[in-house]
């Protein structure tokens, strides 16, 4: 996966999360995922297609969720609340929305699908062409996690080369 | 939440009253805890395009925050639709997608302003006084204001 797919994402996290939770992030480690996806805790995914394509999931453990929804709320939220889910998903989409907001003035084209809460404890495994790659994110809320797996549209990439 | 000049209409001096439109729970308390921070009044809510139509008709509110990507129907079309039938109706884009054509469809449809996500309260704050124009007025802060 190329730096320049994954650098918008990680500035968009940067910037949404210390806006967010009013505090500076720390980007902590980052690592290629060869096992299939484990969920952490409540995560939202999000599926992109165009010209480049592929998934993006944001985790966090459930007291860390609970955290960065009453910090983003305003005002204490109870675990059981659906806004601590809201506010993972809400949070993925303000990243992604970001992030393909760079990409796409780099000519990028895609379509962003909204949100979906991932509730099965795996994910399918990466593989050569989608190898996925976790970012931690260290905040004052705990840890943020996006697990990102994009490739480029090869189809779309031979008709672009085609054209040329 | 930090409390700005209150903005009112200036034919009455009531409130700005405003529909909120977001398929996230989750944005729409956020944004209308930051329209209260301005003064402002929560006429209605909706979750998608449709429903914002129907709310429009219903509360005929000051000026209409719309999201983009939503179900049912997407943010640019229910805002094309409300501006033809109620063409003096304000829509403000509120969107986390900010792209270029995303941003010129919207003011080609009807919108009158785009503001990304996440909504940096005093972006908004000047957004809102812009788009009202002579419509809106400050009124003398209360509190700690802007």
């Amino acid at each position: 996966m190329k730096m320049e797919l994954i650098q918008p994402f990680i500035n968009a996290a940067d910037a949404v999360l210390s806006q967010g939770l009013q505090s500076p992030i720390l980007i902590g480690n980052l690592s290629m995922e060869q096992e299939a996806y484990r969920r952490k805790g409540v995560a939202a995914l999000v599926w992109l297609t165009g010209d480049i394509e592929g998934r993006i999931i944001f985790d966090l453990d459930s007291s860390t969720a609970v955290r960065v929804a009453s910090q983003f709320a305003g005002s204490e939220v109870p675990e059981s609340d659906d806004l601590v889910r809201e506010t993972v998903c809400e949070l993925a989409n303000q990243v992604i929305g970001n992030a393909i907001t760079t990409l796409n003035d780099q000519g990028f084209h895609f379509r962003v699908h909204p949100p979906v809460l991932h509730t099965s404890e795996h994910g399918s495994q990466s593989s050569e062409d989608t190898e996925a790659l976790v970012l931690c994110f260290e905040t004052e809320s705990g840890a943020v996690f996006m697990n990102i797996a994009l490739r480029y549209n090869q189809k779309r990439e031979k008709q672009a080369s085609a054209s040329a | 939440m930090e409390q700005f000049a209150p903005v009112r209409r200036s034919k009455d001096g009531q409130p700005i009253r405003y529909l909120i439109v977001d398929d996230s729970v989750f944005a729409r308390k956020n944004l209308a805890r930051i329209i209260e921070s301005f003064g402002g009044q929560l006429a209605g809510e909706a979750g998608d395009g449709l429903t914002a139509i129907a709310e429009y008709d219903r509360t005929h509110p000051d000026l209409v925050l719309m999201d983009i990507t939503m179900p049912q129907m997407e943010g640019i079309e229910a805002a094309e639709k409300i501006v033809q039938k109620h063409p003096e109706a304000r829509v403000v884009m509120v969107s986390s997608v900010g792209y270029q054509e995303n941003i010129v469809a919207a003011l080609q449809r009807g919108a009158r302003h785009f503001v990304q996500k996440p909504v940096k309260p005093e972006v908004l704050y000047e957004v809102i006084k812009y788009v009202l124009g002579e419509d809106g007025v400050v009124a003398q802060a209360t509190g700690a204001g802007v």
